[in-house]
């Protein structure tokens, strides 16, 4: 039973992450991703990790693309560009670069850990008590300083997203040297940052 | 088949039934008629007596209307749209807890909750948030002004407000010690209901789940007088109807997850329900009466307040309600520790 | 059955191999962003799995902190996106070659 679950949702994540890497619209890529990440909270939860499932569903999924598919529909990016796209050479060496890779750490991780038994899950190992004390504890200062870093994205997110307030940001201008215009564009955004 | 894993099916779709084909249907009649009655009209009177097979009509109507695909849309994100709004709609009220623990004649103890782990709470914010892809599959893969204008709205809406959300159920959990919904109840079986003691608290909850349905005052993603339908524009007949469903289904859900933190879930103050067949029907009942009240609310608040403007709606969710609920957060964290609670 | 630990390892380094693939092979900014996502959610796999070889909880803590940084650094990136977009109306990282010679 076990072993079905985790073909199961194993072939679909990575079929779907193909389809992640591969589709040339981007939405679908992400909708793509979503099934991605269900299927590894599916899999975290075999692996005896069911908060962890939860945070990932609630955070990464709920959450941060989420904010991937507003962006994209706050931009209008549609397909990629056929035009100038890959060509069939590159994208067979990255083929068989990606195979070769794969096949080396798989190799490695199997020839390393294919011969480990896992002792049995223990309703310990699975207690939120112990990992919330955990993290309250021994990883303390860690937790703050994470609080601290998402405080800090959520102040630069929001400077560096908001609309320009006038005398930030200098339009490129029609005459000059695109690489000028776009460094003091940049310049006088990162200044008012 | 274990016993355990029949017994899961049997609750899971005892909760199906119950929502999606028994309470879905009442509650069409119920808003229509509510909406009738508070706008001082009759509404729907003409098929059955007092109108009661008016949901019969509109799904046979549902059922028997052209499916269309706009030309211009994009189709399979057009049709992942009302699936994905019922799929993680029937998949949140897993974790709440129908009735006391049924012991068997075998002395088997069977929790009459379908995912009985310790993430309980967790899990059902995590499923209800999947609930955002579906404004904005529908939205965009509309190919719709209207409908873009709603997905990126709601999308806005209901991540905003998930976070207060989050915050007021935290401040119940704190007192109790456990995400598990079964100790909530059991903790206010012996200390009283949670909404005398963390009223601020509930009212961030109240606010905040009528933002998370989408229903007024906070409905602009399907303002009919604004934004034509908002999200659900581009979709008739049963793919409607889907959204129409998964709609009330989440309004139950919450209901019953609101009537869980707050109001003792399946248990009344100072009854004891016995564990048996008995117990089971007398808890669910219980829970039913509740949610049943909490869905006559949602109707009653639909047609007495006006909508929230988009930016008085984001301003509520991150200036008002968000500081409220993290004070509560705070107070009863204080007073936990204190051992005064 | 129980499933061997080396499955979960061998999956986490074929998802990390296709979110390379993807973040070196495509054009659009998001999409690239994306595979880096796939990778951060391997690497996850992958701690969890040692965590759990090892019975050590401390796997789990840890990726609730990669988890929470990978919010920050989504936010961030997103940010950064429509920054750059509203001045040069596009994403497309062929065409944001301001560092490059």
């Amino acid at each position: 039973m076990e072993v079905a679950i985790f073909v199961l949702f194993a072939a679909l994540s990575v079929g779907f992450a193909i389809v992640v890497v591969a589709h040339p619209h981007p939405v679908k890529s992400t909708m793509s991703m979503v099934v991605v990440l269900f299927c590894l909270a599916v899999l975290f939860v075999l692996l005896g990790a069911p908060f962890v499932a939860a945070l990932q569903v609630l955070v990464y999924t709920g959450a941060i693309l989420v904010l991937f598919l507003f962006v994209l529909m706050l931009l209008n990016i549609g397909r990629e560009r056929a035009a100038h796209a890959t060509q069939p050479a590159q994208r067979w060496v990255a083929l068989i670069g990606a195979a070769f890779f794969a096949g080396f750490l798989g190799m490695l991780l199997w020839r390393t850990h294919g011969p480990d038994t896992l002792d049995a899950l223990t309703p310990d190992y699975l207690s939120i008590h112990r990992l919330s004390w955990e993290l309250f504890t021994t990883w303390l200062l860690p937790f703050e300083l994470v609080g601290l870093l998402l405080l800090v994205a959520v102040v630069a997110a929001y400077a560096m997203a908001r609309a320009p307030q006038p005398g930030e940001m200098t339009p490129p201008q029609a005459g000059a040297l695109p690489a000028a215009a776009a460094a003091e564009g940049a310049e006088g955004g990162g200044d008012a940052a | 088949m274990s016993v355990e894993l029949l017994a899961t099916l049997a609750k899971y779709f005892a909760w199906v039934i119950a929502l999606l084909g028994l309470l879905a249907p009442v509650m069409v009649w119920v808003e229509r008629r509510g909406m009738a009655l508070i706008q001082d009209r009759r509404g729907p009177n003409r098929v059955g007596p007092f109108g009661l097979i008016q949901p019969l009509a509109d799904v046979l109507k549902f059922i028997f209307k052209e499916e269309i695909v706009p030309t211009a849309a994009d189709r399979t994100i057009y049709l992942l749209g009302p699936i994905l709004a019922l799929v993680p709609a029937l998949t949140t009220f897993v974790v709440i807890p129908m009735a006391p623990d049924l012991v068997l004649k075998s002395g088997l103890r069977i929790p009459m909750v379908v995912v009985d782990g310790d993430v309980g709470v967790l899990l059902f914010l995590s499923l209800s948030s999947l609930g955002v892809y579906s404004l904005v599959c529908s939205g965009y893969g509309s190919n719709n002004k209207y409908s873009q204008l709603g997905a990126i709205r709601a999308s806005a809406q209901l991540i905003s407000y998930e976070l207060a959300l989050g915050m007021a159920i935290l401040a119940v959990l704190l007192p109790v010690g456990s995400f598990k919904l079964a100790d909530v109840v059991a903790y206010q079986q012996q200390h009283g209901w949670n909404v005398l003691l963390q009223l601020p608290g509930f009212l961030v909850f109240l606010v905040a789940s009528f933002a998370e349905t989408n229903r007024l005052p906070f409905d602009l993603p399907e303002a009919e007088s604004e934004l034509v339908s908002g999200y659900n524009t581009e979709y008739g007949s049963m793919k409607w109807a889907l959204f129409y469903s998964a709609e009330y289904v989440n309004m139950a859900s919450l209901g019953a997850l609101m009537s869980t933190l707050y109001f003792g879930g399946w248990s009344l103050p100072g009854v004891t329900l016995p564990n048996s067949w008995l117990g089971v029907l007398a808890g669910g009942a219980i829970l039913g009466a509740k949610v049943l009240f909490w869905m006559a609310f949602f109707v009653w608040v639909r047609f007495t307040f006006p909508r929230f403007r988009y930016d008085q709606l984001m301003r509520l969710g991150w200036k008002v309600l968000l500081p409220i609920a993290l004070l509560t957060l705070l107070g009863v964290a204080i007073l936990v520790v204190a051992k005064v609670y | 059955m129980t499933v061997p630990i080396a499955w979960y390892m061998v999956l986490a380094a074929v998802l990390f191999s296709i979110g390379t693939v993807g973040a070196l092979t495509r054009r659009n900014g998001i999409t690239i962003f994306l595979s880096i996502e796939l990778m951060l959610n391997a690497v996850n796999l992958l701690i969890l799995s040692y965590a759990r070889l090892l019975g050590d909880q401390a796997g789990q803590v840890i990726v609730f902190f990669v988890l929470a940084v990978a919010a920050a650094e989504a936010a961030i990136g997103l940010a950064l996106f429509i920054a750059v977009y509203r001045l040069r109306r596009t994403i497309d990282v062929n065409r944001l070659n301001l560092l490059r010679w």
